[in-house]
């Protein structure tokens, strides 16, 4: 196949595009994983909520995906909120964590999947948003609006984030609870509060994420458990807890599927990336950007 | 039972899988034996995978690409030239366990959730090189035609049946002896404090790669006779995430410091699951899995063994 | 001394009342026992959307035969479990049906993949087995007891590509080049083998011959690619997410061909066409049934009239144009070859079905010796004046066209798809 600049750069544009997605994606796997070190691999499951969410907001009244997710983000707030308190009753008081944490989110995928598939089917379910027909043509690159809009609200939610934890108090209470626990509490702050308050920002970004990914495709509930490869992948090639690192990973990871995609065949684009995360995890296991 | 001698325990084990295996005969159905050597067959997976997980504290979570890697070795010979059963398994096991020896020296430096997170991203390959091998099917699936006649028994699914039997007694054998070996104890200490480990002079890295790899073995062999025992295998059913689940879900709930354990949790766990398909057979079953997880790991920390062993302990007193 | 006789005479008046009694219960017992059809679907998992729709058209026809008396005088009961697309769950899910549940008479599951495992099994065991949508699955057994519920006719490979290629070629100026693209999966892999075979027989140049993991998020790489190789014509083979993910990017990228098409899975369902809606405009795909003036048979309409509201309420396809009047017409063959034969002999009923020519609801369908059927029916419909996103305009004749086979045509090719309004 022959190496245009054109097909080049649009399969660049397009992975940038899948990126900012897959950031979105991403992002509430860092900070739950990243700088709470709670393994929630049930953080598809909740996306996928996400997305059933903005379905119903949308069938029934008629509203914009990503108007209806940020109408939904208390709730998952305090759903987050809710889930970190039974965890850490459970499992964190105990001290032995990980393991077991990890088995108690990957009971919740599930159930979170059958409580779906019980209550809507297992047809595919879509939205109608006004945008997803248009695309913005450039020269030789296109812009779907369907992945522009997503990735756009999504580096925002990105920067919004990331000057949260580093200018408000709480912002830094939750970078402080990650690196030095004991300091924290030295310095007054109820660290179970903090967690608390970082792990449900953590499922609220599910929401939005889910709306992306009705946007994006026709979404049933079984399809979260093809993004918990991606999203772990993600999240350690970022380097954990770093938020320029993981969008970083999340554009390098789409821009590789895609120009895989394009030039050698879309079949090989899982292996490649997989195969990219290997190698970085092999040779520098702290990610690109790690701590 | 603790403080007997390993020869002792290979002969009891092999004695007492005889007499389970007698027993069954007696069973006029062959539907048991379908079920059964499911649930076997998880006897082994969760041993293989506690070895790694319980033993040494790596979570591998790509159980299902070594798996899937022994039953892809016999299509490979399927295809090649006919080879009997046991000898399928064999090489699924050198197989499986060649690839874990080599995701041992990958993931040398990687500890905890790294380590997890690059057994998911193996598996993502080796499916995705499986899935574009045209050789084994791809993702056509590959037909196995089973002979007409089993071996020693007539019967097809009893002989499939046997075989899992003897590999689940070996794979538990082997569990045991390293459990009261030298090998057993590196492989705990590596669990407790690896840096302590190895300032102790522990030969961590050799440790692990010797886990990884036997762990990886076992569960190749575990898959070898799956393409015999269901006739048509394609990547998405052979690569299926229960396995990845359900190897460590069992030792989780049967209990992950003693041999004991994922035998309990496959027993337990498995049944559940092959009479949940007959009977209840729906989405149900998904959220069995789900809601035991969670169950157990939230009053039985331990496992099974380690509730018994709670009771045993505080009736002492 | 009379009395005792009383008694003797009335005790034995008892017991020959109890035995009398007894026997009648045991004849009606009998009787009302029922014949058992058991099964596996998918229920849960991939191909659930599809299982679900074919075990309420499953449903509607054993309540049908119940409701007329039953088969041979006997009520119909539905054994079912559920397979979750799982082929490892078959083996175990058809041994206990057989050997435990001791079923009468068997159907397949939906899809190669459910029945394959299945058919050491029943053939161990003699039993008739209608497959439901497999491709090809008899090829390796040639089992005389096995029917296939799949218009695909003897040779499946070229009849999934054959009539998208027999129309496209009516376009003009005459395609040259062709694209083939499909999913990393079995239904896709044997569609894309067919269309590469017709496409070297009609001497086109293949451009683009590439295929995709089902998990893809963004198909506009793959599209730009298949664009920058310039074919005249491309071939799609697809699942559900990956064909309403291939048609966005075709439309956001602008693909100019003058065919665009092929085995689309998905575009059947309701959901899809609701959601896609003017997208689908020039589409050549293939379809089952659809409703035009030349697929009215006998039944069919009545059939949808039931299946639709009960499909709603369960959450699966609304429209029911695929898999469903097929699970159907498969149980109405498998019936009727009960009550013609008058037995349960799984012997009989096979060697029956193989000597008749069967009315359903699908049309007149005859099974050849390998069990497919004699004459493919796979139909080619294209997508025209589609507006908006409202599924009644799919249940009326005039938005799906069919172009091929001639028999069922209804209309010519609208090409070049580049310039169909979208």
């Amino acid at each position: 196949m022959e190496i245009s600049l054109d097909l080049l750069l649009s399969a660049i544009m397009a992975g940038i595009l899948l990126g900012g997605f897959y950031a979105a994606v991403t992002v509430g796997v860092s900070i739950s994983f990243g700088m709470l070190d709670i393994v929630n691999i049930a953080h598809p499951a909740f996306i996928i909520l996400g997305s059933y969410a903005a379905y119903i907001l949308n069938a029934s009244f008629g509203l914009d995906p990503i108007l209806a997710a940020f109408l939904m983000l208390p709730v998952f707030y305090a759903l987050g909120a809710a889930i970190y308190q039974i965890y850490h009753l459970v499992f964190e008081r105990r001290g032995d964590e990980a393991l077991r944490g990890l088995a108690f989110f990957f009971g919740l995928l599930f159930i979170t999947e059958v409580a779906l598939v019980l209550v809507f089917g297992v047809d595919y379910r879509f939205v109608n948003a006004a945008y997803v027909g248009i695309t913005l043509h450039y020269g030789p690159i296109d812009l779907p609006l369907r992945m522009l809009v997503p990735f756009a609200i999504s580096i925002l939610l990105m920067i919004g984030l990331q000057l949260f934890l580093s200018c408000s108090f709480i912002g830094r209470a939750i970078q402080a609870v990650s690196q030095d626990r004991l300091a924290l509490q030295l310095m007054a702050a109820n660290p179970t509060k903090i967690k608390r308050i970082a792990f449900a920002i953590s499922i609220a970004t599910a929401a939005l994420a889910g709306a992306f990914l009705i946007i994006i495709q026709p979404v049933e509930p079984s399809i979260g458990r093809d993004y918990i490869g991606r999203v772990f992948a993600i999240c350690v090639l970022g380097g954990l807890g770093s938020f320029p690192g993981l969008v970083a990973a999340a554009l390098l990871l789409g821009v590789v599927e895609s120009v895989t995609s394009t030039f050698y065949g879309p079949s090989w684009a899982p292996a490649v990336a997989f195969g990219f995360l290997l190698l970085t995890l092999a040779l520098r296991p702290a990610g690109l950007m790690g701590r | 039972m603790g403080r007997m001698r390993n020869s002792t325990f290979w002969a009891a084990a092999f004695a007492v899988g005889a007499v389970f295996f007698g027993l069954s005969l007696l069973v006029p159905n062959d539907y048991y034996f379908f079920a059964g050597y499911v649930v076997l067959q998880y006897i082994v997976l969760a041993t293989a995978w506690n070895i790694l997980g319980g033993y040494t504290g790596y979570v591998n979570f790509g159980s299902a690409a070594f798996f899937a890697l022994g039953a892809y070795s016999t299509v490979v010979m399927y295809k090649l030239l006919p080879l009997p059963v046991p000898l399928l398994v064999v090489i699924g096991g050198v197989i499986s366990g060649a690839v874990g020896l080599g995701m041992g020296y990958l993931t040398l430096r990687l500890r905890g959730a790294f380590f997890s997170i690059a057994t998911l991203a193996l598996a993502v390959v080796v499916q995705t090189l499986i899935t574009n091998w045209d050789f084994v099917g791809g993702s056509r699936g590959a037909y196995i035609i089973r002979p007409a006649h089993a071996p020693l028994l007539g019967n097809y699914i009893q002989y499939l049946f046997l075989v899992m039997l003897v590999l689940a007694v070996i794979a538990v054998g082997i569990a045991r002896s390293i459990e009261r070996s030298r090998l057993g104890f590196g492989f705990s200490s590596i669990r407790d404090d690896e840096q302590a480990a190895e300032a102790a002079g522990v030969p961590t890295l050799r440790l692990k790669l010797v886990a990884t790899t036997l762990s990886g073995a076992l569960m190749g062999m575990a898959g070898a006779p799956l393409p015999y025992y269901v006739t048509y295998l394609d990547p998405a059913s052979g690569f299926n995430l229960a396995y990845a689940v359900n190897s460590i879900a069992m030792p989780l709930i049967g209990g992950m410091t003693s041999w004991i354990g994922p035998i309990i949790g496959a027993v337990f766990l498995g049944t559940i699951q092959q009479l949940a398909t007959v009977t209840i057979s729906s989405a149900l079953n998904l959220l069995i899995v789900g809601a035991l997880l969670v169950l157990f790991v939230v009053i039985a920390p331990n496992g099974i063994v380690g509730l018994v062993e709670s009771r045993l302990r505080a009736r002492r007193r | 001394m009379w009395s005792k006789a009383h008694s003797t005479m009335r005790t034995s008046l008892l017991a020959s009342l109890i035995a009398i009694a007894t026997s009648l219960f045991a004849v009606a017992a009998s009787a009302a026992e029922p014949i058992k059809i058991g099964f596996g679907m998918a229920l849960t998992g991939g191909l659930a959307g599809n299982g679900k729709a074919a075990l309420i058209a499953m449903q509607i026809w054993a309540d049908e035969v119940n409701a007329k008396g039953g088969l041979l005088g006997r009520p119909v009961q539905l054994v079912y479990y559920d397979d979750q697309t799982n082929p490892a769950t078959v083996p175990g899910i058809y041994t206990k049906l057989l050997d435990v549940d001791k079923v009468d008479l068997v159907m397949s599951g939906y899809g190669t993949n459910l029945q394959a495992p299945a058919m050491p099994i029943v053939m161990a065991h003699g039993m008739t087995f209608i497959g439901l949508f497999g491709l090809a699955v008899n090829d390796q057994f040639h089992y005389d007891r096995f029917f296939q519920m799949q218009p695909n006719g003897p040779n499946a490979k070229l009849s999934l590509a054959q009539g998208f290629f027999e129309a496209a070629m009516t376009a003009k100026p005459t395609p040259k080049t062709v694209a083939i693209v499909g999913a990393d999966a079995e239904f896709p892999k044997v569609a894309t083998e067919g269309a590469r075979e017709l496409a070297k027989k009609l001497g086109l140049k293949i451009v683009y011959d590439r295929s995709y993991p089902p998990a893809t998020v963004d198909f506009a790489p793959v599209v730009r690619a298949i664009q920058a190789a310039g074919p005249d014509l491309v071939f799609l083979a697809s699942y559900p997410p990956d064909s309403a993910g291939m048609i966005r990017a075709v439309n956001e990228v602008g693909l100019k061909a003058t065919v665009f098409g092929g085995g689309l899975i998905g575009l059947q369902f309701a959901s899809l066409k609701q959601q896609l809606g003017p997208l689908l405009n020039g589409i050549v795909y293939y379809d089952l049934y659809v409703p035009a003036p030349t697929l009215n048979f006998p039944g069919i309409a009545a059939f949808l009239a039931k299946y639709q509201p009960k499909a709603v309420a369960a959450g699966a396809d609304a429209l029911g144009f695929y898999l469903p009047p097929f699970a159907y017409a498969g149980m109405q063959i498998l019936g009727g070859a009960v009550e013609a034969t008058k037995s349960l002999d799984q012997k009989k009923i096979a060697e029956y079905i193989h000597h008749t020519t069967f009315k359903t609801v699908v049309g007149e369908i005859k099974f050849g010796p390998d069990g497919e059927w004699v004459e493919p029916r796979i139909l080619f419909v294209q997508y025209r004046g589609i507006t908006g996103h409202d599924l009644e305009q799919f249940k009326k004749v005039g938005t799906q066209v069919v172009v091929y086979p001639a028999q069922y045509k209804s209309g010519d090719l609208e090409a070049p798809f580049s310039e169909i309004k979208h």
